[in-house]
């Protein structure tokens, strides 16, 4: 590791010690390392986005190719910005209304296409048969039905709708308990890469 | 007899107590400290390797050596303890069969992170920029950027992210959209894999794999199972079972030492404290 590196990699570690200073109380260290954070994304994204769009939307189109149609997008970008002024604000609605049409219409066959008429489809197309694979289409299928009872709320939930309600209920826990599970792993993993960046740090430091 | 069992059971459940109201501190003392000492000697644990990351590298160690693959990256300093691993395997798996990769990170605070990662891992098969591998960039509005490659990759991106004009880079001759590339492995980090997802497949009907973090895998299993995504890689496990197929043990599997050990740990507490809270709820009834 050269000299800047270290330089560099001892900031990262001070940073990260700042931010894990956080598990004991609140403090100063921690609050500038949170504040740095936020300073650094911002001022990063903003950049990012002059650069890759712009320049590239804007600038050069319009000042450089002459392609004087893409003035039509910079004015209603221009016109987004009228929400800062209470007076000129209900200009802002036109643009919102253009970004609100075009985005419905690009996306609500699609989305009912990938997250109801496909989803629906696979739960009920799959053949039931007299083996394992058969019990879990079985499964999924009684599981769907319970969970989709269990948000069911025109009919009293008595009965046998109070079983499939309740067997429901149990399905849901069961999906949040696999989420919470990979939850604590993903959130292990994100404490035992940062341990693994400081032990090099160490190591590299010390030359062991 | 009697009275002496009545003696001794305050004193136990007076323990209890004492735990259910220890300072949060200690555990967190005590996971680190977990974390930390196994990381000292690498143990090998066992990895399984599941139906549903071998579907991924069976897929692209079928391709033939020239063939074109989109890996889309979107991940950031926060998430990329559990994606960057999985992203070293993939783009291993994909150089070392000598396939052509097109890239793009259309999350903002990760686009360096990922430029530097496709460099090095380049860099260690020798591949060189245009012609075995393509960075395209960022552009904001992932939806959009989506549609839009699925008619040319020129329309959101007429430059990639160096400013080099796409047709002359030699790679993209001929590549034209998601037509073009035998598959697409997004590796996300972000709900904009439901984009991927919608428009790459729902739309365009590109066959796709999805690698997520661990919290998000369990809610794209359902797309699995419908047969929109033709694998899902899950968190540094799935990273891991990737660097044990590609046969590379590197960073995933190391670390998942360290987890199968702190996730005992987190589940012993667990237990101990379920203990705790009946032992404790016990009592007060009693009370």
């Amino acid at each position: 590791m050269t000299t800047g590196q270290l330089i560099l990699n001892g900031i990262a570690a001070f940073l990260t010690l700042c931010i894990f200073s956080f598990l004991y109380k609140d403090n100063p260290f921690y609050k500038f390392a949170e504040r740095l954070v936020a300073g650094v994304a911002t001022g990063y994204w903003t950049i990012l986005l002059y650069h890759t769009n712009f320049t590239d939307k804007v600038i050069e189109p319009i000042f450089i190719n002459g392609q004087y149609h893409y003035i039509i997008p910079a004015v209603l970008g221009i016109m987004m910005w009228t929400r800062f002024s209470r007076k000129w604000s209900w200009i802002s609605r036109y643009p919102i209304a253009f970004y609100i049409g075009i985005g419905s219409g690009v996306s609500i066959t699609v989305y009912l296409y990938t997250y109801l008429f496909k989803q629906l489809q696979a739960t009920i197309s799959t053949p039931l048969t007299l083996d394992l694979a058969g019990l879990n289409v079985l499964i999924i299928v009684i599981a769907v039905l319970s969970a989709l009872i269990y948000f069911f709320f025109s009919s009293a939930h008595k009965g046998i709708f109070n079983v499939a309600s309740r067997f429901g209920i149990y399905v849901i826990m069961i999906g949040f308990g696999a989420g919470f599970g990979l939850t604590v792993m993903g959130r292990v993993a994100l404490l035992v890469q940062r341990i693994i960046f400081l032990r090099d740090y160490i190591v590299a430091l010390f030359g062991g | 007899m009697k009275s002496k069992n009545s003696i001794q059971s305050p004193s136990k459940v007076g323990f209890w107590e004492k735990l259910m109201k220890i300072d949060r501190r200690w555990i967190y003392l005590a996971i680190g400290i977990v974390v930390f000492i196994p990381m000292l000697v690498y143990l090998g644990f066992p990895i399984r390797v599941t139906k549903e990351v071998r579907s991924v590298y069976e897929r692209i160690d079928s391709l033939p050596p020239g063939t074109v693959v989109m890996v889309p990256m979107e991940y950031d300093p926060a998430t990329m303890a559990e994606l960057q691993p999985l992203a070293y395997a993939v783009l291993r798996h994909c150089f070392s069969k000598d396939l052509k990769v097109i890239t793009t990170s259309l999350q903002i605070e990760g686009v360096t992170i990922i430029k530097e990662d496709l460099e090095m891992i380049a860099a260690e098969y020798g591949k060189k920029y245009g012609i075995d591998y393509v960075f395209l960039g960022y552009k904001p509005y992932p939806g959009i950027v989506i549609l839009n490659m699925g008619e040319n990759f020129r329309k959101p991106f007429p430059r990639d992210y160096y400013g080099n004009e796409l047709d002359s880079l030699p790679m993209m001759k001929g590549v034209y959209n998601y037509s073009s590339c035998a598959l697409i492995l997004n590796i996300n980090a972000t709900s904009g894999v439901d984009y991927w997802i919608n428009y790459a497949n729902g739309r365009y009907k590109a066959p796709l794999a999805i690698g997520v973090t661990g919290v998000m895998v369990s809610d794209y299993y359902t797309f699995l199972s419908s047969g929109q995504i033709f694998g899902l890689i899950g968190g540094l496990k799935g990273a891991a079972e990737y660097e044990k197929l590609i046969n590379h043990v590197d960073l995933a599997c190391r670390a998942m030492d360290v987890q199968s050990i702190a996730h005992s740990v987190i589940v012993l507490f667990i237990v101990i404290g379920n203990i705790a809270f009946f032992a404790t709820k016990k009592r007060k009834k009693s009370i």
